[in-house]
C-alpha cells in the first residue's frame, strides 16, 4: 500500500472533475416523476379530507347510530343509512354468489378445456362485456331482464322457496334480485379475465404432474391448477366485489330505491351509490347534503376495508407459494 | 442385440414414431422393456428420448400437435387402441419429471394422497396406510414422518423429487417412467434416487431417461442409445458399455460427441 502525499488528496484532482456533474435531463425527468408520484396520494388525502369535512355536520348530529338506524326523513332532518348499507352489501353478495361460479367456470373452460381456436374469441367477447356502459345495462335490465325474471325465474323460485323469508312477498320487478343479477353480469368479465390470467400463469409442469399420476382434466384442474393459483383467484373475486360495491347507474335503475331493510330478494332495496346519485340534486338542506356526504364516506371506508382485507387474505394464502398473486 | 426373452414382456414399443405436426422427433423405434428391470435411455440432448418416454404413457399427445404412429404394448395390449382411456393407462404407468413438481399448496401427506385421490380411493385409514407405504418405498418416510402436515415446499430438492416418486408410486402402478429425475439434484440427492431405482425394480418395471452415462451404467440392466430420434442400439448395460455394436454408440459413450 502506498501512502499518498497529503497535498494530492486535498487538491481537486482534475481527472475526477471530468467525471462529476449530473445529466440535467436526467435530473428534470426524475423531478417530474417524483412530483407526479407524490401528487396521486395527495389527491387521495384531499378527497378524503373534503369528504370528512362535508360530512362533518351529519357526523356530529347523528354520531355512530347513523350506521344502524333506518329513518331517512329529509323533511324532519333525520337520517340513518342502515338500509343503504344493507342494500349495498346484499346486492354485492348476490352478485358474487352468481358471478363467481360463472366467471371461474368461463376462465377454467378457456384455459383448460376449450379448443385452441375458440379461446381467444371467447375471451375477447367476455372482456367486451366490460365495455358496455352501465346505463345500457340498466336499460337492458328494465326491458329484458326484469320481464324475463317475472315470467320464468320468479314463479318457480317462489314455488320452491316461497316459504323462506328470502323469497317472500310480491315481485314487482325492481328488486334486490334484479339489481344483484345485473351486478353479477357486470362483474363477470372482470373476474373471468383476471382468473384467466392467473390460470394461464400456472406452470404447465403442474398440469403434467397431475396428468402423469392419472388425473382426468377435471381432477388436474382441482388438484393442481386451481390450488396453485388460489391467491390470484381470490384477488380476482375481490376485484369484482370492489366493482359491485361502487356500481351506481345500472343498480339505481333496477333495485327499486326503497329505503327499507328486508330479507326478501324479491323486494326493492337501496344502495349507497344509488342514494347519492338519486338524491344529490334534491338535497335542499345543508344537513341533507351532509348526510349524503357521510353515506359517500361510509361507502369509501367499506371499499377500503374490503380491499385491505383482500390484500391480507392474498398475502396469507400466498405465503409459502407466492405464486398466482404475481398475476395481480 | 435385443434383450433375451426370459422375463414376461411388460412393455414393448413396436415401430413407434412420435411427431409434432408433420415433424417426426422419434422414428420407427421398436424396443422391449422386460418386467422388473431398469432400462436406461441415453443419448445427446434433443435426440427424442424424453419424447419417446412420454409416448409410453400417452403424455406426448397432450403436447401441442403431438401424435404417434405404431404401437406400445402393455402386457400385450396396445395402449393406443381407440378404446383405451389414457387416464386409466397413466394410473398403471406412473411418471416422474425432470424437475420436482410437488403441489405447492398441499402438505407432504396430501401430495402423496393426491395420487390416490384421483384414483378414487377415499377411506381415511386406507389413504394413511397407502401414503406411508409409498413414502417408505420412496425412502422418504423416516425424514418426513414427524411433519407430514407441513408444506411440501419445506423439503429440499432431492426430498421433493423423492416425494414425487412416492406420489407416482401411491396408486401402485406397474411401470415407472423417470425423465431425468436427477437432473436438478445435487450429488447426494442423485445417489439416493439411484439407490431407490435399485430397490424399486423388484416391484416395478422402470424406464429412466438420463443424460448421465455413469448413472446409466450404475443403475440399469439394459441401456438404449438414441440418436436423432432413432434407436441406435439396445443391449444389456455392461455389454453396451464394454463392446457396443454400433460405431455411433461407441463414439458417444467414449465422449467423442454429445
Amino acid at each position: 500500500m502506498t501512502v499518498l502525499p497529503l497535498e494530492r488528496l486535498a487538491a481537486p484532482d482534475p481527472r475526477r472533475q471530468v467525471l462529476r456533474g449530473v445529466n440535467a435531463g436526467e435530473r428534470a425527468y426524475r423531478g417530474i416523476l417524483t412530483v407526479l408520484a407524490v401528487l396521486l396520494p395527495l389527491l387521495l388525502v384531499a378527497l378524503v379530507s373534503e369528504l370528512v369535512a362535508s360530512a362533518w355536520p351529519a357526523i356530529r348530529r347523528f354520531g355512530l347510530p347513523f350506521l344502524w338506524t333506518s329513518v331517512w326523513d329529509p323533511v324532519a332532518g333525520v337520517f340513518g343509512a342502515a338500509p343503504m348499507i344493507f342494500g349495498t352489501l346484499a346486492s354485492s353478495l348476490i352478485a358474487l354468489l352468481l358471478a363467481v361460479p360463472l366467471a371461474l367456470g368461463v376462465a377454467i373452460f378457456l384455459t383448460e378445456f376449450a379448443p385452441a381456436w375458440l379461446r381467444q374469441p371467447v375471451a375477447f367477447l367476455v372482456e367486451l362485456l366490460a365495455a358496455i356502459p352501465s346505463v345500457v345495462y340498466g336499460l337492458w335490465g328494465i326491458f329484458v331482464l326484469i320481464p324475463f325474471l317475472r315470467a320464468y325465474v320468479v314463479p318457480p323460485l317462489r314455488a320452491a322457496l316461497g316459504w323462506t323469508p328470502f323469497f317472500d312477498g310480491v315481485f314487482y320487478g325492481n328488486s334486490l334480485l334484479a339489481g344483484g343479477m345485473i351486478l353479477a353480469i357486470m362483474i363477470v368479465p372482470y373476474i373471468a379475465a383476471v382468473s384467466r390470467e392467473v390460470l394461464l400463469a400456472v406452470p404447465p409442469s403442474q398440469r403434467e404432474a397431475a396428468f402423469g399420476m392419472g388425473a382426468t382434466r377435471w381432477e388436474a384442474v382441482w388438484t393442481a391448477v386451481v390450488p396453485y393459483g388460489r391467491a390470484g383467484l381470490i384477488g380476482a373475486v375481490i376485484l369484482g366485489l370492489g366493482r359491485a360495491l361502487g356500481e351506481t347507474m345500472a343498480v339505481t335503475m333496477l333495485i327499486g330505491n326503497r329505503h327499507d331493510i328486508g330479507l326478501s330478494v324479491l323486494q326493492p332495496a337501496y344502495t349507497m351509490a344509488a342514494a347519492i346519485a338519486n338524491e344529490f340534486s334534491e338535497a335542499t338542506t345543508d344537513l341533507y347534503l351532509s348526510a349524503l356526504f357521510e353515506v359517500g364516506l361510509v361507502l369509501f371506508v367499506i371499499t377500503v376495508v374490503v380491499n385491505a382485507a383482500a390484500r391480507l387474505l392474498i398475502w396469507r394464502v400466498a405465503r409459502g407459494t407466492a405464486v398466482g398473486s404475481r398475476a395481480l | 442385440m435385443a434383450p433375451p426373452v426370459d422375463a414376461r414382456l411388460e412393455l414393448e414399443a413396436v415401430r413407434l414414431t412420435a411427431l409434432y405436426g408433420r415433424r417426426a422427433v422419434v422414428t420407427d423405434v421398436s424396443i422391449l422393456f422386460p418386467a422388473h428391470t431398469v432400462t436406461a435411455v441415453i443419448g445427446p440432448s434433443g435426440c427424442g428420448k424424453s419424447t419417446f418416454l412420454r409416448c409410453l404413457n400417452r403424455m406426448h399427445e397432450l403436447s401441442e400437435g403431438g401424435w404417434v404412429t405404431g404401437q406400445v404394448l402393455l402386457d400385450g395390449a396396445d395402449i393406443y387402441d381407440p378404446g383405451v382411456d389414457p387416464v386409466r393407462l397413466r394410473r398403471r404407468v406412473g411418471m416422474v419429471f425432470q424437475r420436482p413438481t410437488p403441489f405447492p399448496t398441499m402438505s407432504i401427506h396430501d401430495n402423496v394422497a393426491a395420487g390416490l385421490r384421483v384414483n378414487g380411493r377415499r377411506a381415511r385409514t386406507d389413504v394413511d396406510a397407502a401414503v406411508e407405504r409409498a413414502l417408505r418405498q420412496a425412502a422418504l418416510w423416516d425424514e418426513v414422518k414427524d411433519r407430514l402436515r407441513s408444506s411440501a415446499l419445506a423439503l429440499s430438492g432431492g426430498q421433493q423429487q423423492r416425494l414425487c416418486i412416492a406420489r407416482a408410486l401411491a396408486p401402485e402402478p406397474e411401470v415407472l417412467l423417470l425423465d431425468e429425475p436427477t437432473a436438478s439434484l445435487d450429488p447426494a440427492g442423485t445417489q439416493r434416487i439411484e439407490e431407490l431405482c435399485h430397490e424399486l425394480k423388484g416391484s416395478y418395471t422402470i424406464v429412466i431417461v438420463t443424460h448421465n452415462l455413469q448413472q446409466a451404467a450404475r443403475i440399469s440392466d439394459y441401456t438404449a442409445f438414441f440418436y436423432l430420434g432413432e434407436l441406435v442400439e439396445v443391449d444389456r448395460t455392461e455389454a453396451l458399455f464394454t463392446k457396443p455394436a454400433a460405431e455411433r454408440t461407441e463414439a458417444y459413450i467414449t465422449g467423442r460427441f454429445g
